[in-house]
């Protein structure tokens, strides 16, 4: 009996008991499209982390406060104490000590409600310097940006994010417009452009940027502590160097030891890491539910085998009486459990792949699928087809034909 | 006389446990090429053993059984698979069609296990189902057919690969009278054309077409007569 023949036989097995074989398919085809799916969204997840942390310019560096213990001795993370000051900010500018930086961008951040007119929106009021658009590689859509000497003044003008500017001016340019911002109105002189990375999630586009002199003014604060500094680094290749002076300046502005440093840097570089190192985690830890979600579908195939086998004694032992050897009745029923594992496969990729392009639009999140976890992924379900049907099999091809043919 | 089945002290133990039973005590015989054998004897006589071993689907304990010259009782399953394939035609009293296949599906599949090409499969299968008197009814699945033309069937795919014997196992045990008339009809018609036939039965009434009738009782042969002396 050739291949052919044995796969014929195999098919119109599946084929006799359609029910059955469909049962027996949906596990693999479950298992199959969670493993893709999860390993995808994994995967587009790591990806927006990426193009999210890109889009915040190049040659970034990004330096934080560090961790806070206040006087009753209770601790906060890194980012909760206010070490960072404009005069830090200023140092890092100055060329002859960090020449490595090519331009800073010191900012703070309050979240505050925003009017215009009958409108309200609160957004995140960002406070910065002129230097903050190039520094975080953002364009204007409209208007301009600040100047020093609206810096210096401590100037009424706000510049808005585009997803700002749409919930507080539906139509017509916001431009020349005025905004109260926390009670003070403001003048609109700009729109910024759409940050480009992944529309959701992200304050990129939801914020109203200040000259930073004004928003000491709004929040009342008189201290000059920051809560980012921004750096962009002359080049790529002047990162690491920009780095170390900074690092090297600010402990000795600070008066404190490498190991006690009240700051943190990273790069765009280390934000990726330490995201994806979050999402691989999770990656992992479901795409482990969703393996032992394919074997138990394996394990399905298994059993359906056995049960076959249980049931087609007869058509065994015939087959066997007109001349099957043990070897032609194995191969047939592993072709059969082949086929189950194999065309669950299939389904579950295309489950998997229908799966990827509806999701993103239910829960927002990027689904990418590569087309190495695919051919995995039918190959996997072949290889538990094979695996799972090979006791099945050959528990058939032991079957003597005499005792086979005499069960009722 | 040297015929196309030889048996030669034949005797089948079965162990169960510390049990033996002795199912065939040392069956001495010789079917010649042609003939038509009835083999007879009430259940637990051995007759069925008897049948499973001429039909190559057992190997006797001790013994030898030449079939077609050939000593098949040393061999081992997928040589007596061969065998079975090239030498016997089988009908069984459940009939025992594959219920998914149309009826010349189910007269090729010896030839099938055999090799044979495809094209020469379908033609060699409906010619024997024309023999049979079923050529009206090559794609018809079993279970659209009568009980007598689903018999029919099964010795049309007994006889499909040209074998040395058509063994036959109760064959009208689940047919009606008028079935059971026309199987038998086939049966003899099978003879006339030279075919050699073993078949295992009961019923005397059947035992009597045949040529030559083995009575079998309690593992041995008791009587071995032509059926005109039986009579």
């Amino acid at each position: 009996m050739n291949w052919f023949e044995t796969f014929r036989a195999g098919a119109e097995a599946v084929r006799a008991h359609r029910l059955r074989s469909v049962l027996t398919m949906l596990g693999i085809v479950i298992g199959i499209s969670s493993v893709i799916l999860t390993v995808g969204l994994g995967q587009g997840a790591q990806d927006q982390v990426r193009q999210q942390i890109s889009a915040l310019g190049s040659n970034l560096l990004i330096v934080s406060p560090g961790s806070s213990t206040d006087s009753s001795g209770l601790r906060g993370g890194f980012g909760s104490a206010s070490t960072l000051t404009l005069q830090d900010a200023t140092a890092i500018g100055d060329d002859s000590v960090v020449p490595d930086a090519a331009r800073v961008a010191p900012t703070t951040s309050t979240s505050t409600a925003l009017a215009a007119g009958e409108t309200n929106w609160t957004s995140s009021v960002v406070g910065t310097t002129t230097s903050w658009l190039d520094v975080r590689a953002r364009d204007l859509s409209a208007g301009r940006f600040f100047t020093e000497a609206e810096v210096e003044q401590a100037a009424d003008v706000v510049v808005l994010g585009p997803d700002t500017a749409s919930e507080l001016f539906e139509r017509g340019s916001p431009v020349g417009q005025t905004v109260t911002v926390d009670s003070t109105p403001m003048t609109v002189i700009g729109v910024l452009e759409s940050s480009g990375a992944s529309s959701s999630g992200t304050s990129e586009d939801d914020q109203a940027v200040v000259p930073i002199s004004t928003a000491k003014r709004l929040t009342g604060t008189a201290t000059s502590s920051v809560s980012t500094i921004y750096v962009e680094a002359a080049s790529a290749d002047a990162l690491t160097a920009a780095y170390q002076e900074i690092n090297a300046l600010l402990l000795t502005l600070h008066g404190v030891g490498a190991d006690e440093a009240d700051f943190s840097i990273s790069t765009q570089d280390s934000l990726v890491e330490t995201a994806n190192s979050t999402n691989e985690t999770l990656t992992v830890l479901l795409g482990g539910i969703a393996a032992i979600s394919l074997l138990v579908g394996g394990i399905g195939v298994m059993n359906i085998m056995l049960v076959s086998v249980t049931e087609r004694v007869r058509e065994i032992g015939l087959r066997k009486a007109l001349g099957a050897t043990p070897r032609v009745i194995r191969r047939q029923f592993l072709v059969e459990a082949s086929l189950l594992g194999f065309t669950g496969g299939l389904v579950g990729v295309l489950v998997g792949v229908v799966g990827a392009q509806v999701l993103p639009g239910l829960i927002d999140q990027p689904v990418s699928i590569s087309l190495v976890a695919t051919l995995g992924a039918i190959g996997t379900a072949l290889a538990l087809g094979i695996g799972f049907g090979v006791y099945p099999a050959s528990r058939a091809a032991r079957l003597t034909p005499i005792d086979a043919l005499r069960s009722e | 006389m040297s015929g196309i089945i030889e048996l030669e002290g034949v005797r089948k133990t079965y162990r169960s446990g510390s049990i033996e039973f002795e199912a065939l005590r040392g069956i001495d015989t010789t079917i010649a090429e042609g003939e038509y054998v009835a083999v007879i004897g009430p259940s637990g006589s051995g007759k069925s053993t008897l049948m499973n071993i001429l039909g190559c689907l057992d190997t006797p304990s001790e013994g030898r059984y030449l079939l077609a010259g050939e000593d098949v009782s040393q061999m081992g399953e997928a040589q007596l698979a061969e065998v079975r394939n090239r030498r016997i035609g089988f009908v069984f009293q459940q009939f025992n069609l594959l219920a998914m296949l149309p009826a010349w599906r189910n007269v090729e599949l010896p030839l099938v296990y055999a090799g044979v090409p495809r094209a020469e499969r379908r033609e060699r299968a409906v010619a024997a189902l024309g023999r049979v008197g079923l050529a009206d009814r090559i794609d018809n699945r079993p279970g659209e057919l009568s009980g007598g033309q689903q018999q029919r069937v099964a010795v049309a795919r007994a006889l499909v690969t040209e074998p040395a014997m058509i063994l036959a196992d109760e064959p009208t045990g689940n047919l009606d009278s008028q079935s059971t008339t026309d199987v038998l009809a086939l049966l003899d018609e099978l003879h006339a054309a030279g075919r050699t036939i073993v078949l295992i039965t009961h019923e005397h009434e059947v035992a009597a077409r045949a040529s030559r009738n083995l009575v079998i009782r309690d593992g041995a042969i008791t009587s071995d007569e032509p059926v005109g002396a039986l009579a």
